[in-house]
C-alpha cells in the first residue's frame, strides 16, 4: 500500500497553494490528484498555480493527475473539463458526465465522488479506460474487499479514503453563500474565509457537519489509522489523504510511517488527533455502526 | 380534508365511561381476531414488527388500548396503569379512525400534531403501512360479529357516523375527499 | 397531455392512484433494491404481477424502481428484481447503477429502461452518456434544476424527461449523498433509506419535542407547532452564532403553477413523490394533478393549491425551479 493525495476541496489563496504543493513534494506520497473539484467560480483565482505544482511534484518523482469538477452543470464547465485533456496527464473523473470528454482508449482515474459500489460498475469503468479507482468513502470493509479483489483481477489498483473530512454531499445550492444570506451567483467568495470549511453543529452543541461552498463534509476527520491491517488484507492498493490547511506534511509522513510498520495504529491516531481541525476522528463507514463512529478509544472533545 | 378533525361529542364520551374493562377487552379481541383473519397480508407486511406491542392512546377516551398483532389481541387498560409496550401512538379517536379508514394521511396527522409517536418509530411506520394497505372497515367488521355487545354497537355505529363526523367505515375511491 | 407518474408504496395505494387518474404508477419490491425500503411498504413479486394486471386493465402503466446501487458480492438480488419486474409485465424499470444498467441492457433488452433521479444526471452530457451506453429512454431530472436549465437540457437530448412536481424535496445531488449513513449507518444508495425511522428518537424536553437521528439533534419544536420528521438535511442547526435551517427548510415541493412552463420546457412527464405516504395522500394528490394536467392540455389555468394539509411543514415551495434557490 502507498499514499495518494486527493484534490484540495477548499478555497485557498494562490500563495498558500504554491507553498502547499512545494512542501508536499518533499513528503513520501506516491501520487497527487489536484485541480478544482468543488466550484468553477474559484478557478480563475488559482489556476496559474497548477503548472508550477505539477512541475514541483513531478520533479520529486510523484505521479500527477488532474481532477474534474464534482458536479458539472454549466455550459462553460464543459470547456474547463475539455481543457484538462490538453496536458498529457491522467484525468480523475469526479463527475461521470466528464467521461464524454475523454476519448475512447485514453486512460483515466475514477475519484471517490463517482458511485462504484459493485463489480459490474467497476468492470464497466475499467473497460471504458479506468486505470485507478478510489472507492466511495461510504463502503463497508466487506464491499471494499470484493472490489479491491475485482480490481486486482483486472490489474487496476483500488484505493480507499484514508484521511480527511468526508465528502458527504454536493449540491447546486451554495451553503456557504446561504449562511451569509447570499446566493451562489453573488457569493463574494465567502468560502475563502474558512480554509477547512465552516462548522455546523446541532442545536444541542454536537459537532456534526462542515460546509464548504456547495459541498457538505463531516466535521470529524475520517482516518483509517486503526484499519491499515484490515485494508491491507482486503487488497487495497493505496490510501487517499485529503488536504487540510495545516499540518498536512506531518500527516503524510505519519501515515507513511504507519504503512512502513514503524508505528502502531493507536500511536498514529494519537498523533493525528491534535493535528486535525476540530480534533475528532472517525472511521465508522468501514465497520459500523455509522460513519461518525470511531473504533478506537474515545478521547478529547465529546462528539 | 381542510376541516378540523371532529372531537368526540359528550354523549358518546360519557357512554364509554362506565364500561368495565374485561368485556371491552373481550369485544376488542374479537374484532381484532376477525380483522387478522380477513387480512392475513397485514400481519405478513408487519414482518418482525408483528411481535411488537403497540399502545394506542385515544386521548379523548378514558382507556388505553394495547395491540399485539402476532397474537391478534387488543386489550383495554386504565390510563393510570399503562402496560409495557414498544411504541405508543397518541391522538384523538377521530384521528385514529380517519387514518385507519384511509380518510386522512398518517403523516399529515403527525405534521399537524393530531397524532404523536413515542418509542419504536420504525414499528409504528410498519403498522401504519400495513393497516393502510389492508383497507380495514370497522363497520364491516362489527357487522359480522355476534355476542351481547354486537347489536347495540351496530346501532351506535349506524347513527354515530352521521352525528359525530367520525370516520367509521373504509373510504373508497369514490368518496369525495373535501 | 403530460404523463402523470404517481407513487405507490402498497398495492392499495397503487389501486388508489390508478383510480384517481394516474397515467403511470411507480413502485418497488420489498427489499433493498429500491430507494424507499421502509418497514411494511412495497410489493412482493406476486403483489407486483397482480398490480400490473390491475393497472393494465385500466390503461395505466407500471414502472418498477430498482434504483439503489447493488452491493458488492450481492448483485444477484438486484438481477432477480429485474427478472421479476419483467416477468410481472412491468412497462419499465427505473435504474441508477451503471453495472445494473449494463446488465439490464444485455440480459433484458426489451425491458424499457428509465434513468432514476438517483443517477444524478444533471446535464445533457450525463444524460446522453446513459442513453448511448445503456439505451435509457427516459431520465428523471434532479430536483435542483431551474426551468431554464430543463429547457436547455431538452434541446440537447433525444430521450424523454420526467420532472418532479409535488412532494418531498431533496436538496443534495441524489444518489451521491452519504449524510444519512454518516449519522445512522443506513444510506439511500446502499440500503434504500434516508434518515431511517429505525434511528429516530422523539423526546419531550422542557416543553419542546426534540427529534433526533442517530443521536444527533435535528429539530426542537415547541408545543403546538407542526412537527417535522427529522430528515437530516431539513434540520435546524447552528453555525458560528447563526441558527436555522442551514441546508433546507422542512417544506416540500408544489410546482402546480409551473406546469405550463415545464411543458413548454419540453418535459414529457410529471412525477409525484411519496411512495412512503398513505393511499389517502395518493388519492388526493393524484386527483388534483390529473385535473391540472388536463387543464394544461386544454390550455386552461392551473387550479389553486388545495393540498396544504399534506405537505411537510404545511408550507410548499417551488424549490429549485426558481433560480434564487441557489
Amino acid at each position: 500500500m502507498d499514499l495518494t493525495v486527493g484534490p484540495n476541496f477548499f478555497f485557498w489563496e494562490a500563495e498558500t497553494i504554491r507553498s502547499f504543493y512545494r512542501d508536499l513534494a518533499a513528503t513520501p506520497v506516491a501520487r497527487v490528484a489536484l485541480g478544482e473539484l468543488v466550484c468553477s467560480k474559484r478557478l480563475p483565482f488559482w489556476r496559474d498555480e497548477i503548472p508550477a505544482a505539477i512541475e514541483v511534484l513531478q520533479a520529486a518523482g510523484k505521479e500527477v493527475a488532474l481532477t474534474t469538477l464534482a458536479l458539472l452543470t454549466l455550459r462553460r464547465e464543459r470547456k474547463i473539463t475539455a481543457d484538462l485533456m490538453d496536458l498529457d496527464l491522467p484525468v480523475e473523473v469526479n463527475d461521470l458526465s466528464a467521461l464524454v470528454q475523454i476519448p475512447e482508449g485514453r486512460h483515466f482515474w475514477v475519484g471517490p465522488l463517482v458511485n462504484v459500489y459493485n463489480e459490474g460498475t467497476l468492470r464497466w469503468l475499467i473497460r471504458r479506460g479506468a486505470r485507478r479507482i478510489c472507492l466511495p468513502p461510504e463502503l463497508t470493509l466487506d464491499s471494499v474487499a470484493v472490489l479491491a479483489g475485482a480490481g486486482r483481477d483486472e490489474g487496476v489498483p483500488v484505493e480507499v479514503w484514508g484521511h480527511g473530512r468526508l465528502p458527504l454531499a454536493i449540491s447546486a445550492r451554495c451553503y456557504h453563500a446561504r449562511l451569509h444570506d447570499r446566493a451562489k451567483d453573488s457569493c463574494q467568495f465567502v468560502c475563502g474565509k474558512d480554509p477547512d470549511g465552516r462548522d455546523v453543529d446541532t442545536m444541542d452543541g454536537q459537532q456534526f457537519l462542515t460546509v464548504n461552498g456547495v459541498q457538505t463534509l463531516s466535521q470529524s476527520t475520517a482516518s483509517m489509522a486503526l484499519k491499515i491491517d484490515d485494508l491491507h488484507s482486503a487488497g487495497v492498493a493505496a490510501l487517499r489523504l485529503s488536504p487540510q490547511s495545516r499540518n498536512f506534511d506531518d500527516i503524510c509522513i505519519a501515515y507513511a510511517s504507519r504503512l512502513a510498520r514503524e508505528t502502531s495504529g493507536a500511536a498514529l491516531a494519537a498523533r493525528l488527533r491534535p493535528l486535525v481541525p476540530g480534533g475528532n476522528l472517525s472511521d465508522g463507514f468501514l465497520s459500523g455502526p455509522a460513519g461518525a463512529a470511531w473504533s478506537g478509544e474515545r478521547m478529547g472533545k465529546p462528539n | 380534508m381542510t376541516a378540523p378533525l371532529p372531537r368526540l361529542p359528550r354523549p358518546l364520551r360519557l357512554a364509554a365511561l362506565p364500561l368495565p374493562l374485561p368485556p371491552l377487552s373481550l369485544f376488542l379481541g374479537a374484532v381484532t381476531r376477525r380483522m387478522s383473519k380477513s387480512h392475513p397480508e397485514m400481519i405478513r407486511r408487519l414482518g418482525d414488527y408483528a411481535g411488537h406491542r403497540f399502545l394506542i392512546d385515544p386521548v379523548d377516551l378514558p382507556w388505553l388500548l394495547l395491540l399485539h398483532p402476532a397474537n391478534a389481541t387488543m386489550t383495554a387498560h386504565r390510563r393510570a396503569r399503562p402496560p409495557a409496550h414498544d411504541a405508543r401512538i397518541a391522538g384523538s379517536l377521530s384521528a385514529f379512525l380517519a387514518m385507519m379508514h384511509g380518510a386522512e394521511d398518517g403523516d399529515a396527522l403527525f405534521f399537524s400534531r393530531d397524532l404523536s409517536v413515542e418509542g419504536d418509530t420504525a414499528a409504528v411506520l410498519a403498522l401504519r403501512n400495513a393497516v393502510d394497505d389492508a383497507e380495514l372497515d370497522l363497520t364491516e367488521e362489527v357487522a359480522a360479529l355476534s355476542g351481547p355487545l354486537a347489536a347495540p354497537l351496530r346501532g351506535l355505529l349506524g347513527g354515530a357516523e352521521r352525528a359525530t363526523g367520525l370516520t367509521l367505515h373504509r373510504m373508497t375511491r369514490l368518496d369525495d375527499f373535501a | 397531455m403530460m404523463e402523470l407518474v404517481c407513487p405507490a408504496g402498497t398495492p392499495a395505494a397503487l389501486r388508489a392512484a390508478v383510480e384517481a387518474g394516474a397515467h403511470a404508477v411507480y413502485c418497488g419490491f420489498a427489499d433493498e433494491t429500491n430507494a424507499r425500503n421502509f418497514p411494511g411498504l412495497n410489493f412482493t413479486p406476486e403483489d407486483m404481477a397482480e398490480a400490473v394486471a390491475f393497472a393494465h386493465a385500466r390503461g395505466a402503466k407500471v414502472l418498477v424502481a430498482i434504483n439503489t446501487f447493488p452491493r458488492a458480492g450481492a448483485e444477484p438480488l438486484w438481477h432477480r428484481a429485474l427478472a421479476n419486474a419483467e416477468a410481472a409485465g412491468a412497462d419499465a424499470v427505473i435504474l441508477a447503477d451503471i453495472g445494473l444498467l449494463a446488465h439490464a441492457a444485455e440480459r433484458h433488452p426489451l425491458l424499457r429502461r428509465h434513468l432514476s433521479v438517483q443517477a444524478a444526471a444533471a446535464n445533457p452530457d450525463a444524460i446522453n452518456l446513459y442513453a448511448n451506453a445503456f439505451g435509457v429512454r427516459r431520465v428523471v431530472l434532479p430536483r435542483v434544476l431551474t426551468v431554464q436549465e430543463i429547457a436547455a437540457i431538452n434541446r440537447e437530448i433525444d430521450v424523454e424527461t420526467e420532472v418532479f412536481v409535488f412532494g418531498g424535496l431533496c436538496v443534495m445531488a441524489e444518489g451521491r449523498c452519504s449524510l444519512s449513513s454518516y449519522a445512522t449507518g443506513k444510506s439511500p444508495n446502499m440500503n434504500g433509506v434516508c434518515s431511517p425511522a429505525s434511528h429516530v428518537a422523539y423526546s419531550e424536553e422542557g416543553g419542546e419535542l426534540a427529534a433526533r437521528l442517530g443521536g444527533f439533534t435535528i429539530h426542537r419544536t415547541p408545543e403546538g407547532e407542526p412537527a417535522p420528521y427529522p430528515t437530516l438535511c431539513k434540520g435546524c442547526f447552528s453555525s458560528d452564532g447563526q441558527t436555522g435551517h442551514i441546508f433546507e427548510d422542512p417544506v416540500s415541493l408544489d410546482a402546480t403553477q409551473l406546469i405550463p412552463e415545464l411543458a413548454r420546457a419540453g418535459a414529457s412527464a410529471l412525477k409525484i413523490e411519496g411512495r412512503q405516504r398513505s393511499r389517502a395522500y395518493v388519492a388526493q394528490v393524484v386527483r388534483t394533478f390529473r385535473a391540472a394536467v388536463e387543464a394544461q392540455a386544454a390550455g386552461q389555468p392551473m387550479p389553486e393549491n388545495m393540498l396544504a394539509r399534506l405537505t411537510e411543514g404545511q408550507k410548499a415551495t417551488i424549490g429549485a425551479y426558481a433560480k434564487t434557490w441557489r
